[in-house]
């Protein structure tokens, strides 16, 4: 797990510089249009002249706000919902089922397109887009192991001694449901990743002239014979992050020993 | 039977709440649709035909009832640019989707399996590690950066295949590859490890303590066993093949229903992007349902248990 670590780590920091002042993702350049990688243009400039790399670095900042935020979010509703139908069982898990049962009918991608498509672009809308399409998963995860976890005995010991069913959610069941939540997170922060990147590529995500890795392919291909720098850059940016996040994934699953993981 | 007709009656549900999913998306354009698709300007006439022609001017649990109106006659309404049926539309765009999930699905099987076979026969081998390699790239390239790149490398470089378009021939084998490869990655892993599971069991001890021959081993009681998981993953797979499409199609100008429903989204085409999505979403739960089913009857343990 050192190296996907290592990966990670170098997506934090690309994010924490890609909000440095000095950084010009915007600044239009006209004599420098299409240069090649060079000492003054570490990765070259783009259609307009602008730098590769300034550009590459503000996309990790918004890609990692993005997936941090959507896994975040995705988690909390996810666990909550999860909690509520394994721990209160009967009709409000049957109708919890049934809904989570209609998302997962639906192709993650596909929901997210549809929506980002009638809510309209924008970094929000994006996150809101794929956390729809993300709180499936936790549900799911945290619904089948609390259903197995409330006969246990401390959590009827808790019952007994009338604590409350919020506090035997939270402080009896929550922290024995975490570790695959953990695991479902980190393959959840490649997935976001591409996602954000997907929609992007679509159209549907970051709108320029705000840089994302995804829309810097969209707009790289139209160049692919003149500067194939432009898509090069951050596909290898967006490809060795989802990498890494899902060899972490791998990585944690062992060591945590999760047996099943969602292959959605 | 009564497992079968509970299924069915389960499978309605979904797709009853699917449908409805998709439909309640309209309903999340912000502001006023017609507004959006026709411009503040607009005059109020054309407004006025607009707001009927989305149904816009009837309260939503009316709207509801007239979608699954429509929708059981088959109607998904008219495309508001191309002046047409959306079902229409679909239909004429379909076969190339098609023909390209077809396409992904064949160099899928080509793939995964004789690659998995091998990584489990030679399980710890450099082809093993090969193999695993394979897997964890496939689902890690994300499928619009795999298309351009491919494009480079066979379009341009060597000059093999044409770089967009479904008119010349060869013009298949790129968007195939980009669109199949992920899913060839996850079902190798799952032929190899579901191999490497089913070599675990006694029976294969068995099978070979009678003197069988490790072709027949193979043949007769490890892949029949090891392939009902590798069945029910391709089937899920085969249903987002639909959807994984629409990212291919915008990379290759491919002109099957997923650029489809880009265009319509970029036109703000609300009922087009409905069929559309309802379409790819209908067809993903009848294909994971079909597998289910499947599944149940190739399986004796599933099968006794009805």
């Amino acid at each position: 797990m050192r190296l996907p670590g290592l990966i990670l780590g170098v997506w934090l920091l690309m994010a924490l510089a890609g909000n440095l002042p000095t950084l010009e993702p915007h600044l239009v350049s006209l004599p420098d249009i299409f240069d090649r990688p060079s000492s003054t243009h570490w990765l070259g400039t783009d259609e307009l002249g602008r730098p590769v790399l300034d550009r590459l670095l503000a996309g990790a900042s918004v890609s990692l706000l993005v997936a941090l935020t959507t896994v975040t979010l995705s988690a909390l509703v996810g666990i909550a919902i999860g909690l509520v139908a394994g721990y209160f069982g009967g009709m409000v898990d049957r109708v919890i089922s049934r809904v989570i049962e209609v998302f997962l009918a639906f192709p993650g991608m596909l929901l997210a397109i549809a929506m980002a498509a009638m809510i309209g672009p924008g970094i929000d809308n994006v996150i809101i887009a794929l956390a729809v399409m993300g709180w499936v998963g936790y549900a799911r995860l945290v619904r089948v192991q609390v259903l197995s976890l409330r006969q246990r005995d401390h959590v009827l010991a808790a019952t007994a001694l009338g604590r409350t069913d919020l506090a035997i959610m939270i402080r009896h069941l929550l922290p024995l449901v975490m570790a695959p939540v953990w695991v479902e997170a980190s393959f959840g922060i490649a997935g976001a990743v591409v996602a954000e990147a997907g929609l992007s590529f679509l159209g549907l995500g970051i709108q320029p002239p705000d840089a994302s890795w995804g829309g810097m392919i969209r707009d790289g291909v139209r160049y692919l014979l003149v500067a194939p720098h432009l898509v090069l850059a951050p596909g290898v940016a967006l490809f060795l992050v989802v990498l890494a996040a899902n060899l972490f994934g791998d990585g944690l699953r062992d060591r945590l020993d999760v047996t099943s993981h969602n292959t959605r | 039977m009564h497992r079968l007709a509970e299924q069915l009656l389960d499978t309605l549900i979904v797709l009853f709440g699917v449908s409805t999913l998709v439909f309640l998306l309209l309903v999340l354009i912000p502001g006023d649709p017609v507004d959006v698709v026709l411009g503040e300007s607009a005059q109020a006439a054309d407004r006025e035909a607009m707001r009927a022609a989305l149904g816009l001017d009837r309260p939503l649990l009316e709207r509801w009832g007239l979608f699954y109106a429509d929708l059981a006659r088959g109607d998904l309404g008219d495309s508001l640019v191309r002046r047409q049926p959306v079902g229409e539309l679909i239909m004429q765009r379909l076969p190339a989707t098609l023909q390209l999930a077809g396409a992904a699905f064949v160099l899928v099987l080509l793939v995964a399996l004789p690659l998995g076979l091998l990584a489990a026969h030679r399980r710890g081998h450099w082809l093993d590690r090969l193999a695993q390699g394979f897997a964890l790239l496939g689902v890690s390239i994300p499928n619009f950066w795999l298309g351009p790149l491919l494009v480079l490398l066979f379009s341009v470089q060597l000059g093999w295949t044409p770089v967009s378009g479904n008119l010349e021939p060869g013009s298949l084998v790129l968007p195939a590859i980009t669109l199949g490869l992920s899913m060839a990655a996850i079902t190798t892993r799952m032929v190899r490890s579901s191999l490497l599971e089913v070599e675990a069991q006694p029976f294969l001890r068995t099978a070979r303590c009678k003197g069988l021959s490790e072709g027949k081993v193979l043949l007769r009681h490890s892949l029949p066993n090891a392939m009902l998981p590798v069945i029910t993953v391709l089937g899920l797979q085969l249903g987002s093949l639909l959807a994984g499409a629409v990212i291919t199609e915008v990379v290759f100008a491919w002109p099957g229903i997923g650029s489809l429903l880009v265009d319509a989204i970029r036109q703000r085409d609300y009922p087009v992007v409905q069929g559309v999505v309802l379409f790819i979403a209908l067809s993903y739960v009848l294909a994971n349902r079909l597998t289910d089913l499947l599944a149940g009857w190739l399986d004796p343990r599933i099968r006794g248990a009805a």
